[in-house]
């Protein structure tokens, strides 16, 4: 079944082409990277397909439906969204900040049910921040505070769930945990797109990976077919060697080339 | 936790009680708790009557309800601001209200026109400041931070200048700067209460939506909440509240930054409890600090500005201090 289908989508900040018509369409429940460099358009294509942004043409359909035809507070109930670094001074428990995932599912004057609790404490144990549901989030370390915004995600029950680069500020360990809540919550019906910058770790972990550069998608597919030695140039101008993981059987890639392009080091 | 809260909020509700019969008993002439019971039941006898219904409690009652209404007001826009240090005036509408307030003055209108022109002036400021940070249909607020600034800094220029050039009236815009209620009769409270209260009750409403803006307005957004909307709603009800407080009492300082900060330290962050908790807390807070400034050097009135602002300044630079220590941790 398609679940996710991108129709040439075109984004525009001003006068800055961020996307240049974007097509794919994802069936089933996978786990998707997508990688590119800085600037490429990532972000702005996760904010489109959650229907922040407004497409200046294109579309996307969720389940045969157009997000930007949906109410608002339909769309958060299956779109869950996490955005790139997040920190607030105030004080609000981790406990509070997941309930807060449950705002698409309460009307305004009612107190949260058996099931908003039931549904906000399995997604902590998902995450493994149940220990931490009476800190204050904006007390705990980036590793932590991430998982907590994951469980606030999951806890909108979402049937999509879009990261941006949910790794990026943590150390191996939590890299690893991280990935792997993801990876198994496509086994439970969730569409995972996460922005990642460590193309070795996308490789092991991800179905899918879309390569963007310039607003545009250069190569979708398994990571066999996008990780190659002329993508990563094409992408990154980056000479990298592409190896096989041994132990995985997937793509690694090693930079051992002499660079060009002015990134020679002495 | 839920249990602890409400014990705070019933506390909080039994201290401002006290503080309503502490103020009805004291002034010129002292009245026993049971001549207030007595009038409120519409018994007593027709002195006590005289003293309470005409004087005291439209006071009393205009100062509740002022401090009340700059302390949710103000824990609404430190939370939409995200700045703790935010408070109902930033954004210019007391500029804007004494900016009014002095043509009045000057131009010799009585009682009810200068509040007029407070009240007018600073919906007015609060406008030009919305339209200036107002980007197609979004509003900045950080530009709306630093337009009030810049509004409220031109604003007192040409106060200043007014003051200069109309030495008899400087005094009274001076006096009318420092915020007091001691020309308040029922027919301020008549229009004023009404405005505050509904407009707190609104701002309530909306405590759920701005606890999850607070932790990011585009994680708002993906949650379904219409931020955009309901910004604009807290601006515009926020700053009613202010003005019509303003034009009132005047410029009363610090309450709607202190008491929303001590109730967060309280009770924590969470709207729910937060904003009923602050309201209590600043109504009896400025009941108390009106009750001190007509009794402390009685029968001279000192401006109830002058008050909270003495417990609010140094309160203020132990903030600084703390948040400094917090740095250096
Ligand atoms: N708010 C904005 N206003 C104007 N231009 C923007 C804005 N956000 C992004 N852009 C531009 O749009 C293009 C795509 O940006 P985007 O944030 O989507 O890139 P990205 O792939 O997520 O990059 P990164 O890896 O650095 O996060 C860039 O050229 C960027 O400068
Ligand atoms: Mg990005």
């Amino acid at each position: 079944m398609t679940i996710v289908n991108v129709e040439d989508l075109h984004y525009s900040y001003g006068n800055i082409q961020a996307l240049k018509g974007i097509n794919f369409k994802i069936d089933g429940y996978k786990m998707v990277g997508i990688l590119g460099s800085n600037g490429s358009g990532k972000t702005t294509l996760l904010k489109n397909i959650s229907g922040y942004l407004k497409p200046s043409r294109g579309n996307v359909f969720i389940m045969d439906k157009s997000v930007y035809k949906m109410r608002s507070k339909d769309r958060a109930r299956i779109i869950g969204y996490v955005p790139q670094d997040m920190y607030f001074d105030f004080e609000f428990t981790s406990y509070d900040v997941v309930m807060m995932g449950r705002t698409p599912y309460l009307r305004r004057f009612q107190r949260e049910t058996e099931k908003d609790v039931i549904s906000v404490k399995e997604a902590m144990i998902i995450t493994n921040t149940w220990d931490l549901k009476d800190r204050y989030v904006n007390e705990l370390s980036g590793g932590q505070r991430q998982r907590v915004y994951i469980a606030r995600a999951l806890a909108q029950e979402p049937k999509i769930l879009l990261l941006d680069e949910p790794i990026s500020h943590l150390d191996v360990k939590y890299q690893i945990e991280v990935l792997s809540i993801l990876k198994q919550l496509t086994a439970k019906g969730i569409l995972v797109f996460a922005v990642l910058h460590d193309i070795n770790l996308s490789s092991q972990f991800c179905d899918l990976i879309l390569l963007m550069k310039d607003g545009e998608i250069i190569s979708i597919g398994t990571p066999n077919e996008v990780i190659t030695e002329e993508n990563m140039k094409m992408a990154f101008s980056v000479d990298a060697d592409v190896i096989r993981n041994p132990i995985t059987d997937t793509p690694l890639i090693v930079i051992s080339k002499r660079q060009g392009d002015g990134l020679t080091s002495e | 936790m839920k249990v602890r809260k409400s014990f705070y909020l019933i506390t909080s509700a039994m201290v401002l009680i006290a503080s309503l019969m502490f103020s009805a008993s004291v002034g010129a002439v002292k009245m026993p708790l049971k001549s207030i019971i007595d009038v409120i039941f519409g018994v007593g006898n027709a002195t006590d009557k005289m003293i309470l219904l005409n004087l005291r409690f439209p006071r009393i009652i205009e100062a509740a309800f002022t401090g009340m209404g700059l302390s949710v007001a103000g824990t609404f826009f430190q939370g939409l601001l995200k700045n703790p240090m935010a408070d109902p005036y930033v954004l210019g509408i007391s500029s804007g209200a004494a900016f009014g307030a002095s043509i009045a003055i000057v131009l010799g209108f009585g009682l009810l026109g200068l509040q007029f022109f407070a009240f007018a002036f600073a919906l007015m400021t609060i406008y030009v400041v919305y339209i200036i940070s107002k980007k197609g249909p979004y509003i900045k607020m950080q530009t709306m931070l630093l337009a009030g600034i810049a509004i409220s800094a031109f604003m007192s220029s040409i106060i200043s200048l007014m003051m200069l050039l109309n030495h008899d009236e400087m005094s009274q815009i001076v006096f009318w700067t420092m915020g007091g209620f001691s020309l308040i009769s029922w027919s301020q409270t008549f229009y004023t209460v009404p405005i505050i209260f509904i407009g707190c009750i609104t701002l309530y409403v909306f405590s759920r939506d701005l606890n999850v803006i607070m932790t990011g307005e585009e994680i708002a957004e993906h949650l379904g909440i219409d931020t955009e909307r309901v910004k604009k709603i807290i601006l515009i009800v926020g700053s009613l509240i202010t003005a019509s407080s303003v034009s009132a009492g005047g410029i009363i300082g610090f309450v709607g930054l202190i008491v929303p900060h001590i109730s967060r330290l309280i009770v924590g962050s969470d709207n729910r409890f937060l904003v009923p908790f602050s309201g209590i807390v600043g109504a009896a807070f400025l009941v108390l600090a009106d009750t001190m400034a007509r009794t402390v050097m009685a029968p001279v009135e000192i401006p109830v500005g002058i008050i909270t602002a003495a417990c609010g300044g140094p309160f203020f630079l132990y903030l600084l201090v703390k948040n400094k220590n917090k740095e250096v941790k």
